[in-house]
């Protein structure tokens, strides 16, 4: 759905997204990766199973929360990539993840 | 961990940044803590590594001014912790907060809530597809991502923004499918009327409207007036948009992206859970904490400066941190009263300056009513997906508040706790039972205002308990 300007060079970083190894540059967050992604969503919503991509951006519609590095309910918009990391797009209640 | 400092700044754009600068001059011991990875807020993201880059020339004179107030912040003195989540406040004033896993408690003599503004929650039908974004996301992606939508995206909304982000985007060489401006008619009447004062007192602001919209014409961007209603439409993302124009007929198009903005309003979460006063502002129809003109809340010793105070812009949010900041070190002893009035008098001035174009702005770039008061079918609780409708059911069963129909349909009850629905339910209540948005009020904020994990939690009771 974005992509990234061709100048956009920085700093590579490896993670991963439910297993799919994904390039990425160093500073930029985890949500703005998953939107760079053809499935860019992050989350399934808790009612209606319903697929939540980042919205705000800004840390205040929580429809980025991703498990990172194992632990779940991230709000990835506010998380910086780090080398290896591991993303899990998180299917519906933390506690069904 | 526990600590002491004489100041506790929580946010590192233009007004908490401005506020260290001064408060270190008076020689306190500040420490400023932000959720993002580097200074500058939302107004100036990324821009230490952004400003000097030929990108970063793209975006503007305004964006470029960030690179001097991040570097007078950064020489200042102050702690600095980026990546800090905050995630409870008290009267004390006391902070709990974590940064990469690591919980602690901050006690401070003074705190200072310097944490701006968010987007006015947009409500419409479909507004939970992946694809629709708000146009504040998308500039934060530029600026901080360097990333643009990979197709003409739809812009749709009211106020500078919309305006300031389509002119960015076509200088770095995106595509616009078309920029849908639903700025009421009578708004822009009204606005019209206060123009040539604005004119007269602001012309560099006024000025710049005028520039991105004749650089949108000129790159032949599709724009039409008087939009009403939208919604997006899809089943796993958005696919096409429907909108309402002037007429009343409705357009419906493919869409694969479409961002949305319709304004800004105050942070407040932080000064609810703690119990400030707050007042309603009729003119940007939103609620600000009530402040003396020195900026502290009902609270003693609990400060709030920047657009968190009430939406001023990136100018005025800088004026009020440094007015602030004189007030604080006067309340510890740096300065007397009168020593304290005199250094604030010329920052004074420059802020009534600074705010002369916002009675226009204010005019022409409220929200309209659908946004306040969405059609039936619209989600407006986000998290818990509770329709308009259902909150309206609500009224059947006397005169509800937020708070009770919180606890009857969830709504408000997920994890981004009202911060996408406050507003949307007070006004589909208060339009249903005659009353008015401000005698209604809002949700109680409780903490955590952030997901914690049991972890984070635990290694507090341990550390505070050592303390
Ligand atoms: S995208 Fe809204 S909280 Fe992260």
């Amino acid at each position: 759905m974005f992509r990234k300007l061709p100048d956009s060079t920085m700093k590579a970083v490896t993670l991963s997204i439910d297993g799919v190894r994904v390039e990425c540059a160093q500073g930029e967050t985890v949500a703005a990766v998953l939107l760079r992604q053809q499935e860019c969503w992050a989350r399934l919503s808790t009612v209606s199973q319903a697929p939540r991509a980042p919205y705000c951006m800004m840390g205040v519609c929580f429809d980025c929360l991703a498990i990172v590095d194992g632990v779940a309910s991230v709000q990835t918009c506010l998380t910086a990539v780090r080398d290896g990391m591991i993303i899990e797009r998180q299917r519906g209640r933390p506690e069904a993840a | 961990m526990s600590r002491n400092v004489d100041l506790l700044i929580i946010g590192a754009g233009p007004a908490g940044m401005s506020a260290a600068v001064t408060a270190r001059r008076h020689g306190l011991d500040v420490l400023v803590v932000d959720e993002q990875p580097a200074p500058g807020g939302q107004i100036w993201r990324n821009v230490e590594t952004m400003a000097a880059t030929a990108r970063g020339r793209l975006l503007g004179a305004a964006y470029a001014e960030g690179a001097g107030a991040v570097t007078r912040f950064r020489a200042s003195g102050a702690a600095y912790e980026p990546g800090t989540q905050v995630w409870q406040v008290e009267p004390g004033p006391r902070a709990y907060m974590t940064r990469q896993g690591a919980t602690s408690l901050v006690e401070a003599r003074c705190l200072l809530l310097a944490t701006g503004a968010q987007e006015r929650p947009v409500p419409f039908e479909g507004w939970t597809l992946p694809g629709v974004l708000t146009v504040g996301a998308a500039q934060i992606l530029l600026k901080s991502s360097g990333q643009i939508p990979d197709v003409p995206v739809w812009i749709a909304g009211n106020g500078p923004l919309p305006l300031l982000y389509a002119t960015q985007l076509l200088k770095v060489g995106g595509r616009i499918a078309g920029f849908l401006d639903t700025t009421p008619p009578d708004r822009r009447r009204a606005a019209s009327r206060m123009f040539p004062g604005a004119v007269l007192g602001a012309p560099g602001d006024i000025a710049k409207g005028l520039v991105w919209m004749a650089t949108l014409r000129r790159a032949g961007v599709k724009i039409v007036r008087g939009v009403t209603d939208i919604e997006a439409i899809g089943g796993q993302a958005i696919e096409r948009i429907r909108y309402r124009i002037a007429s009343g007929d409705d357009v419906t198009v493919p869409a694969q992206t479409l961002l949305v903005h319709e304004g800004i309003v105050p942070t407040i979460h932080p000064t609810l859970a703690l119990g400030c006063a707050h007042r309603w502002d009729a003119a940007q129809i939103c609620f600000a904490p009530q402040l003396d003109e020195w900026g502290e809340t009902s609270q003693q010793d609990i400060f709030v400066a920047g657009d968190g105070a009430g939406i001023g812009g990136a100018t005025a949010a800088g004026l009020r941190g440094e007015i602030v900041a004189i007030r604080i070190a006067a309340r510890l002893g740096r300065l007397s009263e009168g020593q304290a009035a005199a250094s604030a008098r010329p920052a004074r001035g420059k802020l009534r300056r600074a705010l002369i174009s916002r009675p226009f702005l204010d005019a022409l770039c409220g929200p309209r009513h659908a946004v306040l008061v969405p059609n039936d079918r619209t989600l407006a609780c986000r998290c818990e997906e509770v329709t308009v409708s259902e909150i309206r059911a609500q009224v059947a069963y006397g005169r509800p508040g937020p708070n009770q129909v919180k606890a009857f349909t969830r709504a408000g009850m997920g994890p981004c706790q009202g911060r996408q629905c406050a507003y949307t339910v007070a006004s589909i209540l208060a339009e249903a039972e005659g009353r008015a948005v401000p005698d209604l009020g809002l949700y109680r904020a409780r903490p955590p205002f952030k997901p914690l994990t049991i972890g984070e939690l635990a290694a507090l009771d341990e550390t505070s308990e050592a303390a």
